[in-house]
């Protein structure tokens, strides 16, 4: 790639904050989400899926629902046979690594392995036939073993998740770097923990759908999906019903979130695309909510053993531990979590040794994959409470400790002797975690807590302060595309195959065009996530898309840019220095009058039968961009807060929450700080409320919104955010990604000042998801212990 | 068996034919075209689609269409006046209370019923009214500035 | 997840109703919020072929103050409940329980006489009405009788309502002036289920001393109940701190707590004594 110039340091859009241009729209309800789609005549589908954690498939009897009334189609994994090019969803992220046989059936065969697991599709006139006609379709099981925990499905001698295993462990290998061994040897003081943690669901309040059109017309099948990935999708639907690349077209139209669940392509999508094939027709899935308890990804559970080697002086000398991955019965997509997991404990520290033994395990749960954050949440739980027991062992404040470790910004970029997935270094290149600390602490009046606490306890409340740090690697490659076109109206378009699902995607892009273009954001429009428009693309996901559609945008718009001074240049007979994009125009700096409207450019740049272009230029007023990047940059977060224990109920009241973020230059402060509160409400659902749960039968628990709890408005705290910016030198515009890193402090905050607020009990906190249930039962543990003691 | 249902949304007549178990938030979306209201849980606890019926918000998933008839329903479409947005939509936009934007308009039915109410209510009642909405993106701190404002800005109206 | 196939009926008349109940062998169910009834359908845990709608029998949806108590028609809403300025001098326990009923939305649209019929142990309702001596009236083929609210319960989500009745009223008992009260609940969630609430009222004498306690357990429950053993603890007592706690202490030793998902019996039984403790200082 050729050298980008770099964003101004002093730029006039880029920064400022702004109201969204796809606001408008939203609030009239006319955005069309993918249930939104015009869909006349379309059938619609319904899924039976296994009811079983893990069964044989004796019989199936479909002749009462293919009778039904309404009814187009009732289709097994036989049924769809012919047209797909394997039983099996293609691989998510194609490796040698994992075997063919991982990744779940498009229906099921003769086996299931989850509850949830679709086995027959309904085709009808109407959803509600569909389901009333699912509900006639005859299945037989032949019950087998279920595995409902990694631990146990890890014994040799444990029943298996699926017939075809030779063994539930998918994956087992190390992270580690150094000579850990050695290092523990040696080492003054060892502290040991377990922990436990759950991250849950997506929950986007959107479910998934699809919605397949055939158009006879063009023979092309239109596919409007939810998805984070509409390019991806389109690869994998083409691969899996061997279509030929120019009679698919995948567009992404609103997506109502995403957080990961929407980060894959599903075998329900596959099964829809492959009945409106089969039938010719239109075919609408939309997921209901019962659905997307057990048919979307979840990422459960992670069991660790973590042991930390420190000098007398809490100076870390090396981690050590074992992790136990619950990977769910199938890989629809990778074993990223894990291994985000397990590359990322170490995280803002200096760690001269380090070795995380890692084990991912099928269960015959619902698959696992990632969810916001995925898997580095659960590391930074890990280290973080670690520090905190540090701290406790040698009687060291939380944040002293913490000072002592943090890699210092003297040292930055600092690499560490890791790889991520794509072989890149891992190095934090940018950023100040010390002076993160510093504003959290001040911000939270950490000098006067001590007095606080004291007050409270004199009147029988427990309030506790939580500290906690993170570093998440953003902006994940290989690639992100955009076209930069200005239109002969007028009007600027930016294509890119990047994803909109809620985080202002369309207001970041357009600023950093505007940036360059010096045209209204109102002027221009951003087409996202639509296989027709851009070749190739990647979508949403790791936090990526400012930092790689962001700098692909600023790349095309530059060219843009230069393209349209050219061309002005050579029309009003100036240099190229004295010209400004101002207003939508090309003009003679400070002198407004004398100037060319860039819709006259791009008029002129469309050509005409045999005239030479102007001023030389290629066609078109537009630019074409691919932005590579394999090394990502670190966004890093420091929160403090401070929490009331009620002893009686358990429950914990979050008085104060305060983020300090550092995700380099922000393009749009709204926007950025609305991640903010979005991540950090995520995570305190996920350390107080979010859990789900299954009993030992594989059978989930939780499948409504009565009982898996997500966080609303009553049970947040004024949440407070704090921008510490350290551009990040590995992109143009010095920009990191926001919404992760603001989850992943959240849990080991938290925990920590519940910790904290219970100091007088003795309890130690090494779980989340912990709920009030849980908080009593750890003060009736530590009151045991003490009368014993 | 579909039977002929007459409902009134933003002041519209749209007679359509639906069964009797249809849902007035299937009716909204399927029989008058109106998709602005979405359905989040189907099951009555995520609120997104709430719409007003005779001036109180309920959720358009736990009450039949054939309920709604002869009363006046308001929908998301029918908030703005023309080309001027509702107090609560500039609201929402200035204070960047909607990300992916598909909770929204069940928290603009819920917030503009509380707003528009003759006694507006307390910062205490606003927060537990507006926990019967869940919304994934927002961490809800901006909704709730968001109908704070706009409370005020249409009692200076 | 569609509604499953049904017919619907909106009789003019209690008589038409019970008509159509009676007619119907046990197919049909009574709709009148239906935030309950709904969600259930809706997960197609119910499949009654006719939901007889209660919304055009006139008179069910009067609040009358009288005398003799409170009497609310069996489609009152919560929200009727919550608006109504009489009701908080008549049965300020009623109004201030009236904000644990699930949310702003469902409150418009839940009823009194709903809440019942559904009988869960962990509504608000079903337990205040067993605190305070609610007498339910109730109308059948057979003519109408009243049933006394801690008779009316026979497990989680079922009484002893005939098939083919209708609740058509309930009726609390007066609410004398100066009478004491306390409503406090646990849920996970603003507007969830009680985990475990308590209600209680009681009055006093000149000496300031407990006559006639009504203390009565939601959500820690089967159905709602009395705590017999707890109002025995204060019943003719002067309350003080060491009271509260022998009472917090015998109402939780009293309950039979269920264990589900949301809570073990052990962890419920030590709600009740935070609860318990709680309402009697909250009065």
């Amino acid at each position: 790639m050729k050298p980008v110039a770099n964003l101004s340091p002093e730029p006039r859009v880029v920064g400022k904050r702004a109201r969204r241009i796809e606001d408008p729209s939203l609030l009239r309800g006319q955005g069309r989400y993918v249930d939104d789609v015009p869909a006349e005549h379309a059938l619609e589908v319904a899924f039976v899926r296994s009811p079983l954690a893990h069964a044989l498939i004796t019989r199936v009897d479909l002749t009462a629902a293919r009778a039904h009334p309404g009814v187009a189609a009732v289709y097994t994994a036989a049924d769809l046979a012919p047209i797909l090019t394997h039983p099996r969803m293609p691989f998510g992220f194609p490796t040698d690594a994992l075997p063919r046989n991982t990744t779940p059936w498009v229906l099921a065969i003769d086996e299931v392995a989850h509850v949830g697991e679709p086995i027959v599709m309904v085709v009808a006139d109407t959803r509600a036939i569909a389901e009333d006609a699912a509900g006639l379709v005859e299945i037989d099981y032949e019950s087998l073993p279920v595995v409902s925990d990694p631990r146990t499905a890890l014994q040799p001698d444990s029943p298996r998740v699926r017939r075809e295993l030779s063994s539930n462990v998918l994956q087992h290998y190390h992270v580690n770097y150094g000579d850990v061994n050695a290092a523990f040897a040696s080492a003054p003081r060892v502290f040991t923990e377990h922990f436990w943690q759950h991250r849950g669901l997506a929950s986007s309040i959107e479910c998934r759908g699809l919605f397949a059109r055939p158009d006879p017309a063009t023979n092309v099948l239109t596919v409007w999906s939810s998805t984070q990935m509409s390019h991806e999708l389109f690869r994998i639907l083409s691969e899996a019903l061997a279509l030929d690349e120019n009679t698919l077209r995948v567009i992404a139209p609103e997506v109502g979130g995403g957080f990961g669940g929407k980060f894959m392509a599903y075998c329900d999508e596959v099964a829809t695309v492959a009945a409106a094939m089969l039938l010719g027709r239109p075919v609408k899935w939309v997921e209901d909510r019962r659905e997307h308890f057990v048919g979307t990804i979840h990422e459960r559970d992670q069991f660790w053993a973590l042991e930390a080697a420190v000098d007398a002086e809490g100076h870390l000398l090396g981690v050590r531990g074992r992790m136990v991955h619950d990977h769910g019965a199938y890989t629809p997509q990778a074993t990223n979590v894990a291994y985000n997991s397990a590359s990322s404990v170490t995280g803002p520290y200096m760690v001269p040794h380090y070795d995380l033994e890692v084990f991912v395990v099928h269960t015959n749960m619902t698959p696992v994959a990632p969810v916001r954050g995925a898997g580095y949440p659960q590391a930074a739980f890990a280290m973080e409470r670690m520090m905190d027991r540090i701290a406790q062992g040698l009687g060291l404040d939380r944040a002293e400790v913490r000072l002592r470790n943090l890699v210092p910004t003297a040292k930055m970029p600092y690499t560490k002797p890791l790889k991520n997935r794509a072989g890149a270094p891992v190095t934090l290149d940018s950023g100040d975690y010390a002076a993160c600390q510093d504003i959290a602490l001040k911000a939270i009046d950490r000098a006067g807590f001590a007095a606080r606490q004291a007050a409270a306890l004199a009147q029988g409340r427990y309030i506790g302060l939580g500290l906690a740090h993170c570093v998440k690697p953003t902006g994940r490659g290989p690639y992100e595309t955009a076209v930069v076109r200005v239109q002969p109206s007028g009007r600027v378009s930016i294509y890119t195959g990047a994803l909109a699902m809620g985080q202002g995607l369309k207001t970041t892009l357009a600023i950093v065009c505007a940036e360059q273009l010096g045209v209204d954001l109102d002027s221009i429009d951003v087409m996202a996530g639509d296989t027709s428009l851009n070749a190739l693309g990647m979508g949403g996901f790791a936090s990526r898309q400012t930092i790689m559609a962001g700098s692909a945008v600023h790349v095309a718009s530059l060219e843009v840019r230069e393209k349209a001074l050219k061309v002005a240049s050579h029309l009003l007979e100036a240099a190229a220095e004295d010209l400004e994009l101002r207003d939508g125009r090309v003009q003679i700096a400070g002198v407004p009058g004398k100037g060319i409207k860039l819709a006259e450019i791009a008029r002129k740049l469309r050509g005409s039968p045999g005239y030479s272009m102007p001023g030389g230029v290629s066609p078109g007023l537009e630019a074409d961009s691919m932005y590579q990047a394999d090394i990502q940059c670190y966004a890093n977060a420091c929160h403090a807060c401070e929490v009331e224990v009620d002893i009686h109920t358990g429950e914990t009241r979050i008085l104060r929450y305060i983020a300090v973020q550092d995700s380099g230059r922000l393009v749009n402060p709204a926007t950025a700080e609305g991640q903010v509160h979005g991540g950090i409400v995520h995570g305190i659902g996920n350390t107080l409320f979010e859990w789900m749960r299954f009993d030992e039968e594989g059978q989930p628990l939780t499948t409504t919104f009565a009982d898996y709890l997500l966080t609303t408005a009553t049970e947040l705290p004024m949440i407070e955010v704090i921008f510490h910016e350290s551009p990040s030198p590995l992109n143009p515009l010095g920009v990191k990604g926001i919404g992760e890193a603001a989850t992943l402090p959240v849990a080991p905050a938290l925990v920590s000042a519940i910790e904290d607020a219970l100091g007088p009990f003795g309890v130690k906190v090494n779980d989340a998801t912990l709920s009030p249930v849980s908080v009593l039962s750890l003060l009736r543990g530590a009151a045991q212990a003490a009368a014993q003691a | 068996m579909k039977q002929p249902i007459t409902l009134q949304v933003n002041q519209n007549t749209y007679d359509i034919e639906a069964e009797p178990r249809r849902t007035l938030a299937d009716a909204l979306r399927e029989d008058c075209g109106l998709t602005g209201t979405h359905l989040g849980c189907e099951h009555g606890v995520c609120g997104a689609c709430t719409v007003i019926v005779d001036g109180d918000p309920m959720r358009a998933c736990l009450m039949f269409a054939v309920q709604a008839e002869g009363r006046a329903i308001r929908t998301v479409e029918g908030l703005a006046a023309g080309a001027t947005l509702h107090p609560l939509q500039q609201a929402f936009i200035d204070h960047h209370a909607l990300q992916c934007g598909f909770c929204t308009a069940g928290f603009l039915m819920l917030a503009t019923s509380l707003i528009e109410r003759a006694d507006p209510p307390d910062d205490q009642e606003l927060l537990d009214a507006l926990s019967s909405n869940l919304c994934r993106c927002t961490g809800y701190k901006n909704i709730v500035n968001a109908v704070r404002a706009a409370s005020v800005a249409l009692r200076q109206r | 997840m569609k509604l499953p196939p049904l017919d619907y009926a909106l009789p003019r008349s209690l008589d038409e109703a019970i008509a159509l109940l009676s007619e119907s062998e046990g197919q049909a169910k009574l709709l009148a919020g239906g935030q309950s009834l709904m969600p259930t359908l809706a997960f197609r845990l119910a499949t009654p072929a006719l939901l007889i709608d209660l919304a055009a029998i006139p008179g069910l949806d009067r609040i009358e103050i009288t005398a003799a108590g409170v009497r609310l028609g069996a489609r009152v809403r919560w929200v009727d409940i919550e608006q109504s300025e009489p009701l908080r001098t008549a049965h300020p326990l009623l109004v201030a329980a009236m904000a644990h009923v699930a949310h702003y939305q469902i409150r418009n649209r839940g009823t009194v006489g709903g809440s019942l019929a559904h009988a869960d142990p962990a509504a608000e309702w079903p337990g205040l009405c067993v605190t305070c001596d609610a007498i339910i009236e109730v109308i059948g083929p057979a003519g109408s009788r009243l049933i006394e609210a801690g008779a009316f319960f026979s497990g989680p989500l079922s009484t002893h309502l005939a098939e083919a009745e209708i609740i058509t009223s309930i009726t609390l008992p007066a609410w004398p002036r100066g009478r004491r009260w306390g409503f406090q609940e646990f849920s996970r969630r603003r507007g969830d289920f009680a985990l475990a609430g308590i209600a209680l009222h009681y009055d006093t004498d000149a000496a300031g001393r407990v006559l006639d306690p009504h203390i009565g357990v939601i959500g820690a429950c089967h159905s709602p109940h009395r705590l017999r053993a707890a109002e025995q603890a204060i019943s003719g007592q002067v309350l003080d701190d060491v009271l509260i706690e022998a009472c917090a202490q015998a109402g939780s030793a009293e309950v039979d707590p269920p264990t589900d998902l949301h809570g073990s019996a052990r962890y419920r039984r030590a709600l009740v004594h935070a609860m318990l403790s709680r309402a009697l200082q909250q009065a």
